[in-house]
């Protein structure tokens, strides 16, 4: 299992981490963004292209 | 003998390029030069949150991931040339690395004015770290500032010296702030949010000098009038780091000219095996577009080239069966850019810059909003502030999905 944590003092609900891994990140009715803290270690690559993507470098997994 | 690659530019693309060498399973040296002292770092924050609050490297340097800890960092010392025969890239300090795969990420510096009394402090441009610390010990409360130059850095770094308390004038020669990717109607809405935020414009003026004597007090614009100011942030264009290439065949007429699979490409036309490019610097056609070369001065660009470079690279060095198919694929990544300003959070897909028409899809001119573009009437481009499901969906249909 891998670990997300999203710093949401940093995250501006700019929705980029939502196409890389929609299974674990929405925007909820009002824009804001929502997730799962745990996944399995087969959305590993994934989880680090949503890392990649957001503007405020807000996402980390946590080893 | 295992092969190397050396990355020249130690930023965003040459760490992106970096780790989706060791993804894609090359397994040889990847050396990075860079020639800031930092570590790779995200420029964005630079204009905005960061500037508004402490500037650190930690505050923006971006996270190592374990793929890259056995990547070597050769910091703090420029490229100064490169010989694409011999397959060396020589440094200021004179030191040379040997490389089987070269990777081109040495990025863009601001153009800064040219002017007859230039010599004096108070003068300032946000590229790097070093210049972002050095302008946030200048945006003290009621600080007379003027940008130069009305683009998204331009405007960031006024709103944010708005918000410390600066008195801020915005001087540019186009019409209206942000109007080449906005267009007019979007960007007179935006100049009117900035001026109920207490930012005056000179648009259409440019600077024609300083004034002072060792430090900056004022400056004088094109109409002769002139303006108080201790500071002033230049937020102009920029150059493309390209001076170590001079000496190659390459085309540096802008930027790095690349074929699709980033590969750099000749004067002549030639594509050259084991030279990629990528980030600010790439110059390649998008098919989401047209047959044009473009380069794309979007965050989400050196990643996208990064991964794209380091599967074609390590496909390339490792000889790999389907390294030809590899290279062919084409390369369509959809630009996307966002900026802060005061409370609004703009986001954009695709090419707006390129419409020749747009209309407002979504909300109001005057509050959040979707405004979309259009060339020959197919959509090329959307920009939303706030409203980000709906600016996603247009964003769907740039992608064709
Ligand atoms: C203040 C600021 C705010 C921004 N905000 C946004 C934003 O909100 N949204 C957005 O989409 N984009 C934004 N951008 C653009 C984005 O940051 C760039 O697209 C991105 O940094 C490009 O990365 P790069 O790696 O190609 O080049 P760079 O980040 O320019 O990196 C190139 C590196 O190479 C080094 N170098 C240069 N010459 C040599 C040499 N000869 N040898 C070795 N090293 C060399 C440079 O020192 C630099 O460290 C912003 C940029 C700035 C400066
Ligand atoms: S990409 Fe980053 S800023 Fe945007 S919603 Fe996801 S975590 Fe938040």
């Amino acid at each position: 299992m891998i670990t997300i944590d999203v710093d949401m003092d940093k995250c501006q609900h700019y929705g980029q981490c939502v196409f890389e891994a929609p299974d674990i990140f929405a925007l909820n009715d009002n824009d804001k963004l929502e997730f799962v803290a745990t996944a399995n270690d087969s959305r590993r690559s994934d989880v680090e292209s949503a890392v990649d993507v957001c503007p405020m470098q807000a996402i980390s997994i946590v080893e | 003998m295992s092969k190397s690659v050396v990355i020249v530019g130690a930023s965003m693309g040459g760490l992106r390029a970096a780790e989706a060498l060791r993804n894609n399973g090359f397994e040889g040296q990847v050396t990075v030069i860079g020639a800031e002292v930092h570590a790779p770092y995200n420029r964005p924050p630079l204009s905005k949150e960061v500037l508004a609050k402490e500037v650190t490297h930690d505050a923006v340097a971006f996270k190592l991931r374990t793929q890259v800890e056995d990547v070597i960092w050769h910091l703090g010392d420029p490229a100064t040339s490169v010989d694409l025969e011999t397959q060396v890239v020589t440094t200021n300090s004179g030191k040379a690395f040997d490389y089987d795969g070269l990777v081109i990420a040495s990025g863009l510096r601001p153009r800064t004015l040219e002017l007859p009394n230039g010599k004096l402090s108070g003068r300032h441009t946000v590229r790097t770290l070093d210049d972002a610390i050095r302008l946030r010990t200048d945006l003290v409360p009621g600080a007379r500032v003027i940008v130069a130059g009305a683009g998204f850095i331009g405007c960031e770094v006024a709103a944010t010296a708005r918000g410390l308390g600066c008195e801020v004038t915005n001087v540019a020669i186009d019409s209206f702030p942000m109007i080449r990717p906005l267009g007019e109607k979007l960007a007179a809405e935006l100049q009117r949010r900035h001026e109920s935020h207490g930012v005056s414009f000179r648009l259409g003026h440019g600077i024609k000098d300083l004034i002072g004597k060792d430090s900056l007090s004022g400056l004088i614009l094109d109409d002769g009038e002139s303006l108080e100011a201790t500071v002033l942030v230049e937020a102009i264009s920029s150059h493309c780091n390209v001076e170590w290439l001079a000496n190659t065949n390459l085309d540096i007429s802008n930027g790095v000219l690349t074929d699709s699979a980033l590969r750099a490409v000749t004067t002549e036309g030639q594509s050259v095996e084991g030279v990629y490019v990528v980030g600010d610097l790439a110059r390649f056609a998008n098919p989401l577009f047209d047959d044009d070369a473009r380069r794309i001065e979007h965050w989400n660009i050196p990643t996208e080239t990064g991964k794209r470079v380091g599967a074609v690279l390590s496909a390339y060095l490792e000889q790999a069966d389907n390294f030809a198919e590899l290279a062919a694929l084409p390369f369509a990544p959809l630009p996307s850019f966002w900026s802060d300003q005061y409370d609004m959070k703009i986001q954009g897909f695709g090419m707006p810059g390129l419409a020749d028409r747009y209309e407002l899809a979504d909300g109001e001119l005057s509050g959040e909003l979707v405004m979309a573009y259009f060339r020959n009437d197919v959509l090329i481009g959307v920009v939303g502030i706030g409203m980000t499901s709906e600016v996603m969906k247009y964003r769907k249909q740039l992608l064709g999905t």
